[in-house]
């Protein structure tokens, strides 16, 4: 090997891209995997307007896509003190559809929604079992309900736009940098980062979120839920009234009244239930309810529908080409070996004269071929981590998934092996050729 | 040491028939002793030392090394007793390029089924006037110095054995005689018996005893 230090260098650096690109492959899948599946952590149930179950739980945990037409308020009530509040832990309303320029121009997504989603739902759940809660970093906090015009950044945003507590945001109306701006939200609180979509999106209050321009329906558009709208006032008015006087209160806009209810819509509800029953029982009671104008879907189904119908079959076309990749990188430590052999075969006579037997020559062209890739793979999962390192802030900012240089999939520990087994396999050609030297002829041939 | 009886050895030509190479009714050397031999190019001379050493199956006959009829064991027995009991010294000196002095004579201890003793190694290149030299690698050492490298590698295990093929063949005059020196004096130090091949007069004349080929081979005297 290292007299061929070239050639044998860049049989193993083949190898190793290879490698390097299956890492990737499947670090990525893995974490994608994972972030999906905890993204969707924390309820059971997305209740939104009819239209494809995965745009729902798409455009609702992952900020990404169009938005389902919304459902009246009134919808949103029966889970807070309607029909199905008896049944319901939490019901997080969201609001969808703006968006928040940062001066960068980037994008971000803007929801609407209330305090509760930071307060009563959790994220995923560390290794012991402990539930991970939103937190704020130093100096922020939750919005909170009566201060309609206060917002919280995800860690991603403020990292990327320079947001701080205390600035003010104007969001846009739409999703894209086209609509008009609206009114200013001041940020109040930084999350700490979760590792979730939340990372990459601002938060208002969705009663300033109902204020907006263009965020009231009149109250003709809606007038199938007209006769509910004044059964329930906004639990807004109220804590508006109580908290009028507040110190964080004093924002320009804290005076306002509330949107009617009549007209509100919400774009969607995260639910999470009281028992285990509840998330079935809500599931029957709105796809096969009467009014049939909302739909509930369960998000573990959804991401694990989307999981193995287009991200696994996407990740399995990937993994075999790596694997072609690398079988090619193999291939090429096959040629690069055997045409090496009529030089070796002086070398090898020599040390079969020297007493080594051809089980032992044998073992040292395998040996060869098992150390080049082994060298090659143990560089490409280096390369491949690095490669992963390098690109994590720039997946992050445009994916939201997070990807450590030390991110680690199971697999990893299998491909090792695999690489010896194949080394094994292309370096057995070679290494028969050298078990088969004719040491007389060899020796004679290099007079 | 060395007792060849009946020792006949033929090659199959593409045509289908023998060809005979060797016929050796009797050779033998005794422990230490340095013989000479002689004879035509494609006489079956290399071909008689690597039957010895058990690089080549004999189709019949009786080669003994040490009392061990090497004819007799499978192969893997005999590449280890050759490591062992065994030293060679080519033409071309056959140093492996990629390997340093030091490393190509400790190289010949690799296949002994021992521990690889590099003391030995290194006391046997000081005695050769190679002691500066351990880790140039061949290219870097005269031809000269490549041959002192080949005979200290032949000897590093404390053969019983020296096959030397025209050891000094690819050897300019001024340094033939340094390697026949070199050779003898190290195999006399040793208590080694040598059977060196060669064309040269100026070597065989150096020589107590030197056997011609086609004395002692009946093929070569047809």
């Amino acid at each position: 090997m290292e007299q061929r230090a070239l050639a044998s260098s860049l049989t193993a650096l083949s190898m190793a891209l290879g490698v390097a690109v299956m890492i990737c492959v499947l670090v990525i899948h893995s974490v994608a995997v994972r972030q999906f599946s905890q993204d969707a952590q924390g309820y059971h149930l997305i209740v939104g307007g009819k239209g494809g179950e995965l745009q729902l739980v798409l455009s609702t945990v992952y900020h990404l896509g169009q938005p389902l037409y919304p459902i009246p308020y009134t919808y949103y009530q029966k889970f807070t003190e309607g029909e199905f509040a008896g049944i319901t832990k939490a019901a997080i309303p969201l609001c969808l559809g703006d968006s928040y320029e940062a001066p960068n121009g980037r994008m971000f997504r803007v929801v609407g929604t209330t305090p509760d989603l930071f307060d009563k739902i959790q994220y995923g759940a560390q290794a012991d079992g402990t539930p991970k809660r939103y937190e704020f970093q130093p100096g922020g906090r939750n919005f909170k309900t009566a201060n309609f015009y206060e917002a919280v950044v995800g860690s991603v945003v403020a990292a990327q736009s320079g947001l701080k507590v205390g600035d003010e945001i104007n969001p846009t109306h739409g999703i894209g940098a086209e609509g008009h701006k609206h009114d200013g939200f001041e940020v109040v609180g930084i999350l700490k980062p979760t590792g979730t979509a939340n990372d990459r999106a601002v938060f208002i209050n969705i009663e300033g979120f109902y204020l907006l321009e263009g965020h009231a329906l009149s109250p003709h558009e809606d007038e199938a839920h007209e006769e509910h709208a004044h059964e329930h006032e906004p639990a807004a008015t109220e804590a508006a009234h109580e908290h009028a006087d507040e110190e964080d209160a004093e924002h320009d806009h804290a005076h306002h009244e509330p949107l009617p209810i009549d007209q509100r819509e919400v774009t969607s509800i995260l639910v999470l239930c009281n028992n285990e029953l509840g998330p079935m029982v809500l599931d029957t009671a709105v796809n096969k309810g009467e009014d049939r104008i909302a739909q509930a879907v369960a998000p573990s189904r959804e991401v694990t529908r989307l999981l193995e119908n287009i991200v696994g079959p996407i990740q399995l076309i990937l993994l075999v080409l790596t694997i072609l990749i690398v079988i090619v990188a193999a291939i090429s430590i096959l040629v690069s070996i055997y045409n090496s052999m009529s030089e070796r075969s002086h070398d090898i006579a020599v040390m079969r004269a020297l007493g080594a037997s051809r089980q032992s020559v044998m073992t040292i062209v395998l040996l060869e071929s098992i150390l080049l890739s082994l060298l090659g793979g143990i560089a490409g999962v280096l390369l491949g981590h690095a490669l992963l390192g390098l690109a994590s802030p720039y997946v992050e900012a445009r994916t939201g998934v997070t990807l450590g240089l030390f991110e680690f999939d199971w697999q990893e520990i299998v491909l090792i092996p695999a690489l010896v087994a194949l080394a094994s396999i292309v370096g057995f050609l070679p290494a028969v050729s050298a078990y088969r030297t004719d040491v007389a002829k060899a020796l004679a041939g290099s007079r | 040491m060395l007792l060849v009886e009946n020792v006949k050895k033929s090659y199959r030509e593409p045509d289908g028939s023998q060809l005979a190479i060797l016929d050796v009714p009797e050779l033998s050397v005794a422990a230490g002793e340095q013989v000479v031999i002689r004879g035509r190019s494609g006489g079956g001379k290399t071909t008689l030392l690597n039957a010895i050493a058990g690089l080549t199956t004999v189709d019949a006959g009786r080669i003994a090394v040490n009392g061990t009829d090497v004819t007799r064991i499978p192969e893997v027995g005999r590449d280890r007793f050759r490591a062992r009991h065994i030293g060679f010294v080519f033409q071309t000196f056959n140093l492996l390029a990629g390997f340093s002095a030091l490393e190509n004579v400790m190289l010949g201890m690799t296949f002994t089924g021992q521990r690889r003793d590099r003391k030995r190694a290194e006391d046997l290149l000081q005695r050769v006037g190679l002691k500066h030299r351990l880790t140039h690698k061949p290219a870097a050492l005269s031809v000269g110095e490549q041959q002192r490298v080949a005979v200290a590698r032949a000897l590093v295990n404390r053969p019983v054995l020296l096959l030397a093929d025209e050891p000094t063949a690819n050897i300019d005059p001024a340094h033939q005689q340094q390697v026949i020196d070199l050779l003898r004096e190290v195999c006399a130090a040793e208590n080694v018996a040598m059977l060196l091949v060669t064309h040269a007069d100026e070597v065989s004349n150096q020589f107590e005893r030197v056997e011609y080929l086609e004395e002692i081979n009946r093929v070569a005297a047809v």
